[in-house]
Formats: C-alpha cells, sequence, structure tokens
C-alpha cells in the first residue's frame, strides 16, 4: 500500500525535567513547595516582548523553528500584560516611551520579571542623547540583562535561562517581603 | 518651464527691498527674506500662474550662534510638482524674540512641521492653531537643537568625559550667552 512507504518518524528525543527530589514511596511522594512551585513557574514562562526596535528582530528569529524558544516553555507570547511572567524589553526606549513600559509593568501580575534584551534597553548604548532612556533600570526593576548590539539570538535564550534560573531558586516569600517592596517603593511603583 | 533666474527676478520685482539675499547651491536656489513678508511671499509663490509653488516638501530651522541678532535661520523648501522644481526660502530671526507668522494656513502641511521646529528650537508662529510640543516629552522644558544645549543625556554618570569625547574646552560655541 501506497501510504505505507514513508513511515512517520516520531521524536523519541524529548527531555522531560528532574524531579526536585524528596521523599518519595508506592503511591505518594513529598517534598518542597516551593521547589514545586519553582519548577512548574520555571519551565512555563510567558514572555511579553516589548520590542521597539532591531533587538525585536533577533527576538523573531528567537522565537522561529531555529531557535526555537518554545523548547525552554516558552511556547506562548502574549501581547496583554495581565497573563504573562517576563517583560521583555528590546530596542531603545525614547523618554516618551518610558511611561508606557512602566505602565505596562504595572499591568503585569506578581510574580514578574525582567530582561533588558541589547544594549539601549539595558543602558541607553549608542543613544546618548537627550530623547533616550539610559537604560530601563531608571524606571523598573531589572532582573538580566542581555548584552550586545544586538544580541544574537543564543545570547537571548541564554537570558531566557537565566531568568528560569532566578525562577527556580526564588523563595515564594519574596514578594512580600519588606526588601522587595522598598525595591518598588524606590522605583514609585505602589 | 521655470528657472533660477526666473523664480528670483518674479520675486524682486514683487517685493524689492524684502529680498535680501540670493544663493545657489547645487543649482538649488535660496531666497533670504524679510522674516515679516514670508506670509505674502508663500502666497505669491503660491496664488502667481507662472511660479505655482503649491507644495511645502519642508520647513525646518537651524541655530546659527555666532550670527548675532540672526541666529535662527527658519527655511522653508517649496516645489512645483507639474514643473518639478524647488525653491528654498530663508528667514532670519532673532533668537531673543524668534516670532514669524505662521504658514498652516497657506500649506496646511505646515502645521505640524511648524510644531516641530517649535519643538526643537523654539521657533513662536504667531498664528498657530495647536503650538506645543509634537516629538519630545511635554515637560522638556528648552529646545534640545539649540546649540547652547548638550546633546547628551545628563543624567548618566558612569561614561568618562575623556572616553566620550565631552571635553567643554574644545567644543567651542563662540562667544555665546543667552
Amino acid at each position: 500500500m501506497i501510504y505505507n512507504k514513508r513511515p512517520v518518524t516520531h521524536n523519541t528525543n524529548i527531555k522531560l525535567v528532574e524531579s526536585p527530589g524528596g521523599f518519595e514511596g508506592e503511591g505518594f511522594g513529598a517534598m518542597q513547595l516551593s521547589k514545586i512551585v519553582g519548577l512548574a513557574r520555571k519551565n512555563s514562562i510567558w514572555p511579553l516582548p516589548f520590542a521597539t526596535s532591531c533587538c525585536g528582530i533577533e527576538f523573531m528569529a528567537t522565537m522561529g523553528a531555529h531557535y526555537d524558544l518554545a523548547r525552554f516553555g516558552s511556547e506562548r507570547l502574549a501581547f496583554t500584560p495581565r497573563q504573562c511572567d517576563v517583560l521583555m524589553v528590546m530596542g531603545t526606549i525614547a523618554k516618551k516611551m518610558a511611561p508606557i513600559v512602566k505602565q505596562v509593568y504595572i499591568q503585569m501580575a506578581e510574580p514578574r520579571w525582567v530582561i533588558a534584551v541589547g544594549a539601549c534597553a539595558s543602558s541607553g548604548g549608542i543613544f546618548d542623547s537627550y530623547s533616550v532612556l539610559q537604560g530601563i533600570d531608571q524606571i523598573i526593576p531589572v532582573d538580566v540583562y542581555v548584552p550586545g548590539c544586538a544580541p544574537r539570538p543564543e545570547a537571548i535564550l541564554d537570558g531566557i535561562l537565566r531568568v528560569q534560573e532566578l525562577v527556580e531558586s526564588e523563595s515564594i516569600r519574596r514578594r512580600s517581603s519588606p526588601e522587595y517592596q522598598e525595591l518598588l517603593k524606590s522605583y514609585g511603583i505602589q | 518651464m521655470l528657472d533660477n533666474k526666473f523664480v528670483f527676478q518674479k520675486l524682486h520685482q514683487k517685493f524689492g527691498e524684502a529680498i535680501i539675499g540670493y544663493e545657489e547651491n547645487y543649482d538649488l536656489m535660496a531666497v533670504y527674506a524679510d522674516k515679516n513678508e514670508n506670509l505674502k511671499i508663500l502666497q505669491y509663490l503660491y496664488d502667481d500662474e507662472e511660479l505655482g509653488f503649491k507644495f511645502m516638501t519642508d520647513l525646518t530651522a537651524i541655530h546659527y550662534p555666532n550670527n548675532i541678532g540672526e541666529e535662527l535661520i527658519v527655511t522653508y523648501l517649496l516645489y512645483n510638482m507639474p514643473k518639478n522644481f524647488h525653491v528654498r526660502l530663508k528667514f532670519a530671526l532673532d533668537i531673543r524674540k524668534p516670532d514669524i507668522f505662521t504658514a498652516s494656513q497657506i500649506h496646511p502641511t505646515a502645521n505640524w512641521q511648524e510644531r516641530e521646529c517649535y519643538d526643537f528650537f523654539g521657533v513662536n508662529f504667531v498664528g498657530h492653531p495647536n503650538l506645543i510640543r509634537i516629538m519630545n516629552v511635554e515637560e522638556m522644558d528648552y529646545f534640545p537643537l539649540r546649540k547652547e544645549f548638550p546633546l547628551e543625556d545628563q543624567t548618566r554618570r558612569d561614561k568618562d568625559d575623556d572616553m566620550f569625547g565631552r571635553d567643554s574646552e574644545r567644543f567651542n560655541m563662540g562667544n555665546l550667552n543667552i
């Protein structure tokens, strides 16, 4: 029969995350809740791309089939801040755009993380100019900086992996700690 | 067809003393004129059947800090589309009183161009319907493309001036004090 000539090959090279460890027996397991939560959060980060210039083009390559950010659990981009975990700011942020970035950050639900991708988002880059914000960390707290102008997709992937490390190891009480509240207050958020 | 000489002669005949100067760069003519006559000149260039400059390509300003009394030059670039011919008009303003009449009633495109010109150079277009900043943040309290203001963002502390060419000694503004 003709349709049997090209048999379907299934990808068997699938890697699953390992158990965080704990006390396991037949039919039950006991482990730290924070580790389970960290594991779940880490492997399903939803990015919110805030792409204003050329770094956004690199991000599009990162999301494409070749580099495939979806491998790391960030399959779904959402363009609404209310559903997202990681704000990825990619590109030059003009001072006129700064309140919009901040508004997007405020609209995100806790826990939330921020990656500054590329020289412009991290420090203003070559645009040492009256009209350009000299790094988004002037208006919102940043967790990971990805250097480069523009960074290659591998670098952006590395940034995502660094955020995963932060997400995995973050204490579930961090967001209500006085230090964190103090940090937000220093940016004038709540 | 139009040529530089013809256009200049027509303007000179009509406005006489108000036409101050003439220059030509790469075959593109520029006419210096009295800023109080700017609307009449634009209207004449628009209405005259032989001239017919009915399209404003651009409107901007230039700051020459050393031309005392004529620091700001407002430039109009007009275009006759059927005849494919450009003419530049230049009007000199005193930076202490940078007033010029708005062209937005003759060329509606001048509305936003004049707002941009106001935003960056502080040119006050008298009679403009909505003269507010268009590009920069509303809180900005200076006109960034005037030469006395540094281009760089002044909030940064992490850049070594020597490494980034920010030597104020080397950048000579002339004897400018405003």
